[in-house]
């Protein structure tokens, strides 16, 4: 089995769970047998725009997976990398020339080549990642020409160009998996264009991927794909075991409350901010750790000194490896207040560092692991209530970490391989 | 000639309403009187008055062969007088047949047996009187919460003068024997102890409405005709289960209540057949062993153990606090706080926080008014939080305040 995948990141250059839930699932793929091509923008400033080149970028990701566990299953895994791909001069008139160049046969010229605008790319949203995403189509249909492969399976709207482009030219059977919905990353306030991008690739798409019942829900409801067309393949979690190496000594009179994630409307942050308030107010030594980025973040330090709690509320910005592991371990409670999260993979990584995991009902996650407490993520006052009590009551810790670990045991990523190797298996 | 009895466990536990962190200090009603009520009413509608009228025909019909016992929990009774009056008339006038014998148990459906002695026997107590007082009869047979048993509960039943205490007919506990005998427990002399037949107990009370059971559907047929296989290897039948089971547990539409109709009629194939409360069933037979129970055994989950009360640190957090508060609580002498105090050991609270989600989880579920474990954990505490601090509100002041900040660690 043959598969040309097309993704957005891929580790060690990863902003989130996209990233790390690729890592993992071509990870259980290639466990089963599966040899993948990976294909993904290379997101780099460098000003070699003239050309676009295809790079095999298999070394620097098995540098990447010899810190982490085996590599094994690297072997099978072939990820290339479009650079310079952002690029955004490239004429039609240049691109076709390159398409001839590129390709040996030279049989098929792409839609995109026939037709520059499939998607209008004009203004509002920040035209170059439309752009961006349009190129990479085109580029897509000249690998789809290059490669053999079985199936197409792409990752989330910004490649599902890519994919329609690549079935386009091949014939092949097409995957869309779909991490995140325009409807959880924007609320109500969704991009007209990454929707109609969204929807007709669902519809073009021989078989749909979810990560969660939640998301095959939302997707049946705002984009009117037949259920019978989508799978839920939860994502999982590559440890299993924390190795327990930042023995943090736990104070019992400094306790800590940890949020990681991007700073954005959908992973809720300013809840986080309000409910940290109503704590205060009864556990006076009660620290919260807010850990990521995002454009939320300059309203929310206003908002944590407005409340005045600054010398109790910590952001220390975007954490990498080491750093995301330790403050995992070092807090007594993590909280997950998405306001629409289809998974959500870092409480599962709550649960690998024994750290109690609060996560909203509006989470995919919440499917797979039972224990943890769960609250809307608007029930400000439920939040704040489930934190303290988690933070007074001593029975609760060792209950719920012992048992989300059991959970744990039933999630992973040969699972998730499997289920969508049957995918596969009944599209060829 | 086996005989069968008939005994229906009826309870209905207080139920402690939402109760946040941030309501310690400045609410101290635990209740949820509208679901307590809303409750009541409807399982009065759908079992125990249709069920109780059934009981009365079939008494009737049969002048006096037909019997049945109940063990029916103080805080059930105190909810009927409160929201449903007419169901205690109704187990007024079984009581009157004659044919109908209620038990004793602790009135709050507590396990104060496994925590404190003293307040068992008081609990144990003042369920004895309200039974008098209620139906006029003074109860001589005592079956403990959930039917937690093991021997210092039966030489506890002895040494109270009883006539039988009742447990659960556990594989582990049985090996080879049979629950179809009388038993004593171990060391007693004049106590019998009365094991129930959990096969075909579960037969009605959890498998009849089940399709995927392969003896469904169970038609009374069916049932006579596995009581008359246990004839002569075995004397009694002891068909325990929450009375629930009719229109509750098993909704009308299943057909349990006719098959309950139907059951005795086909049981007078029988000859020598009859029925007997559980007094009679310990006049009427010799027990054939001394049984050794030197663990707890229940009748809940497939464990027949503690663990559906005790299986976790939450639990037993929980317990070990609310009993913890026993000195301060009789230390008020305030018959309100006691009141309230003894509301909270009603068994139900700590099963909601177990989490044996496989298997048994289910029907933990079933049960539960809460989404998870954790969250029924978390108010529980809650409440304790606030109660402790009503306590020492109330007691005549002393350095109870050391006691308090051990608890509340982390408002320092």
């Amino acid at each position: 089995m043959k598969v040309l995948m097309f993704g957005w990141e891929f580790p060690p250059h990863i902003s989130g769970g996209l990233g790390t839930a690729c890592y993992g699932l071509t990870q259980g793929l290639s466990k089963k047998g599966v040899d993948i091509t990976f294909v993904i923008p290379r997101l780099t400033d460098r000003t070699t725009r003239s050309h676009v080149r295809l790079i095999d970028y298999t070394d620097a990701l098995r540098e990447y997976a010899v810190q982490g566990t085996t590599t094994k299953w690297l072997k099978r895994l072939k990820v290339m990398a479009v650079e310079s791909l952002l690029a955004p001069y490239v004429t039609e008139e240049t691109y076709l020339e390159m398409v001839k160049k590129i390709s040996s046969t030279g049989k098929k010229t792409t839609k995109i080549a026939e037709k520059s605008d499939v998607f209008d790319l004009s203004n509002d949203y920040g035209p170059n990642i439309f752009e961006s995403v349009s190129r990479y189509a085109s580029i897509a249909g000249v690998i789809a020409s290059q490669e053999s492969f079985d199936v197409i399976h792409v990752h989330d709207w910004m490649t599902i160009p890519a994919g329609m482009e690549a079935k386009y030219v091949s014939g092949k059977p097409l995957v869309v998996h779909v991490h995140a919905l325009e409807f959880d990353r924007s609320g109500m306030h969704v991009n007209q264009r990454i929707y109609d991008i969204e929807r007709a690739g669902m519809e073009s798409a021989d078989h749909v991927i979810t990560v969660s019942h939640y998301t095959k829900a939302r997707i049946i409801e705002y984009y009117g794909i037949p259920a019978g067309k989508i799978s839920v393949v939860h994502n999982a979690v590559s440890r299993q075991e924390s190795f327990n190496k930042y023995h943090v000594k736990k104070s019992p009179l400094r306790k800590y409350v940890l949020f990681l994630g991007r700073i954005t409307f959908q992973k809720g942050p300013d809840y986080f901010v309000e409910a940290a308030k109503l704590v205060l107010e009864k556990a006076r030594n009660t620290h919260f750790i807010m850990a990521g980025s995002g454009d939320m973040m300059p309203r929310l330090i206003e908002r944590v000194s407005e409340l005045r709690m600054g010398s109790n509320f910590h952001f220390v910005g975007f954490l990498r490896g080491e750093d995301v592991e330790r403050a995992f371990a070092m807090s007594d409670v993590y909280v997950m207040p998405s306001v629409s999260e289809p998974f959500g993979i870092s409480a599962l990584e709550g649960a690998v560092y024994d750290t109690p995991v609060i996560v909203s009902r509006q989470s995919g996650v919440t499917e797979v692991l039972n224990h943890s407490l769960k609250v809307d993520f608007w029930d400000i006052r439920e939040l704040a209530n489930k934190i303290l009590g988690v933070l007074s009551y001593g029975g609760i810790h060792d209950e719920i970490t012992s048992n989300a670990k059991k959970d744990l045991r039933n999630i992973t990523w040969e699972m998730a391989g499997s289920k969508i190797l049957d995918v596969y298996t009944n599209l060829i | 000639m086996p005989s069968i009895c008939f005994y229906f466990q009826v309870h209905q536990p207080y139920r402690v309403g939402k109760y946040t962190f941030f309501d310690i200090g400045s609410r101290h009603d635990y209740e949820d009187v509208e679901k307590d009520k809303s409750i009541t009413r409807k399982v009065a509608q759908k079992c125990y008055l249709p069920a109780n009228n059934l009981i009365l025909k079939l008494i009737n019909k049969y002048k006096g062969w037909f019997k049945v016992s109940y063990s029916i929990s103080g805080t059930a009774l105190d909810q009927f007088n409160e929201y449903a009056p007419e169901v205690i008339d109704s187990f007024k006038r079984l009581s009157d047949t004659g044919c109908v014998e209620f038990m004793n148990e602790t009135y709050y459906h507590s396990l104060a047996f496994l925590f404190s002695k003293p307040e068992f026997t008081q609990q144990v107590n003042l369920h004895k009187r309200r039974i008098k007082e209620l139906f006029g009869q003074t109860p001589r047979v005592f079956r403990n919460t959930e039917l937690i048993y093991n021997n210092e509960l039966g030489a506890m039943a002895e040494s109270m003068g009883y006539k039988a205490v009742l447990a659960e007919g556990a594989d582990h506990v049985l090996g080879w024997r049979s629950p179809n005998f009388v038993y004593q427990p171990a060391g007693c002399y004049k106590t019998k102890l009365l094991l129930r037949n959990y096969r075909l107990s579960d037969d009605i009370a959890f498998r009849f409405s089940n399709r995927h059971w392969d003896k469904y559907p169970l038609s009374a047929d069916k049932f006579v005709q596995w009581v008359k296989q246990i004839n002569g290897s075995g004397e009694v039948i002891n068909l325990f289960m929450d009375y629930e089971t009719f229109g509750e547990h098993q909704w009308e539409d299943t057909g349990i209540f006719n098959f309950m109709e139907n059951l005795p009629e086909k049981l007078t194939q029988i000859p020598e057949f009859n029925f007997v409360t559980p007094s009679e069933e310990a006049e009427l037979y010799d027990p054939v062993a001394q049984l050794d129970v030197p663990s707890f055994v229940s009748w809940a989950d497939v464990e027949r153990d503690l663990t559906a009360w005790m299986g976790n640190n939450m639990q037993l957090e929980a317990l070990e606090r609310v009993y913890s508060l026993e000195r301060k609580v009789k230390r008020t002498r305030s018959p309100e706080l006691l009141d309230t105090w003894r509301k909270l050991q009603t068994g139900d609270h700590f099963y909601y926080m177990c989490t044996k989600w496989f298997s048994d989880g289910d029907v933990h579920k079933y049960f539960n008014p809460y989404t998870s474990p954790y969250d029924a954990y978390i108010n529980y505490m809650n409440v304790l939080s606030d109660f402790t601090d009503v306590l020492d509100a109330n007691i005549p002041a002393r350095r109870e305040n050391h006691e308090r900040q051990q608890y509340r660690s982390i408002s320092i």
